[in-house]
């Protein structure tokens, strides 16, 4: 299990490095929007989607927040909530965990998706499989499903979780075909596999009425497809940096990415 | 695949290659797949920032 542990060493500097550079992000960019969603929704008096009945978090963290409705703590939706952290700290340092334990994944993914193209050899190299990554996983579904704030509407949860991973692994698959295969069926095959979730189209909501102004979402959207953008490209960089100085041989692995 | 180029583990079989990346490839969406879409509701109020942060769907 040689090749397993060096995957995982390396992933796991990579992710922890990445991790924390987007929670820093995270916590200037898309966390206070967040919270000043959560102002409109408890405003309008906590969750009312029809379509997720099991939605009760940012109902508490809203409520924590907004001391201005202390009355609001005790409302019904109240009882089927879970565990939540408290707000302020807390609450960040388990966004900072989330954040470096899923850069993590992705770099284990990353990286094992890459040996087997011969491996990301420089942080050049990497920045273009950052590229790859951040098309895969925010790009493509983020198109269907844009990011969301807490209090909009949105489709049945399941039902969006099946789109989004369906649409992750045919750009995937898409973008591979692409980078490494040159005829041109193949690459046509690439193009169907990756418009084909578009055209199926993601799940809508019943109606689009939100509480959430329109300048708001749109500044979130930016913020998280931006914050995402840079954390793929550390990511990558990182992967290429930590596997160059493991195997001593930083530039020479391959030349090009593809 | 490892011929012409430097890879880590390069003296494993091709076979246990394989399955070892494989194997590392399901770790990490295993670990991703947890934090950002499971359903169970303590682990979806600690990463709830993260979620929408990250444009997972969320509730």
């Amino acid at each position: 299990m040689n090749l397993f542990r060096n995957v995982v060493f390396i992933a796991a500097i990579a992710g922890l490095v990445a991790g924390v550079v987007l929670a820093c992000m995270q916590a200037y960019a898309t966390v206070p929007l967040i919270l000043k969603a959560e102002v409109f929704e408890q405003a309008e008096g906590g969750h009312n989607h029809a379509a997720a009945p099991a939605a009760p978090a940012d109902a508490a963290g809203g409520n924590a927040m907004n001391s201005a409705a202390p009355a609001a703590t005790t409302a019904p939706a109240e009882e089927e909530e879970g565990w939540a952290p408290a707000d302020g700290f807390e609450r960040f340092a388990f966004s900072v965990a989330a954040n470096i334990v899923t850069g993590i994944g992705f770099a284990l993914v990353l990286v094992a998706v890459s040996e087997f193209a011969g491996g990301i050899g420089s942080w050049r190299q990497g920045v273009f499989w950052g590229l790859a990554g951040f098309a895969v996983f925010t790009l493509a579904p983020g198109l269907g499903l844009p990011p969301e704030l807490p209090a909009m509407p949105a489709a049945d949860l399941m039902q969006r979780q099946i789109w989004w991973v369906a649409t992750v692994i045919a750009t995937a698959i898409g973008l591979a075909l692409i980078a490494f295969r040159t005829s041109a069926l193949l690459t046509i095959l690439a193009v169907v596999l990756i418009v084909a979730p578009h055209i199926v189209g993601a799940p809508q909501p019943e109606n689009f009425e939100s509480p959430i102004p329109e300048g708001l979402h749109h500044q979130f959207v930016v913020a998280v497809t931006l914050t995402n953008l840079v954390f793929w490209l550390v990511l990558g960089a990182v992967v290429g940096v930590v596997r160059g100085r493991f195997t001593g041989t930083a530039t020479s692995l391959r030349d090009s990415f593809a | 695949m490892n011929t012409a180029s430097v890879s880590l583990g390069a003296s494993v079989s091709s076979q246990s290659r394989f399955m070892q990346l494989v194997l590392t490839a399901f770790l990490g969406m295993f670990v991703v797949g947890v934090v950002g879409f499971s359903h169970i509701d303590a682990v979806h109020n600690a990463a709830h920032d993260y979620r929408h942060s990250m444009a997972f769907p969320c509730h």
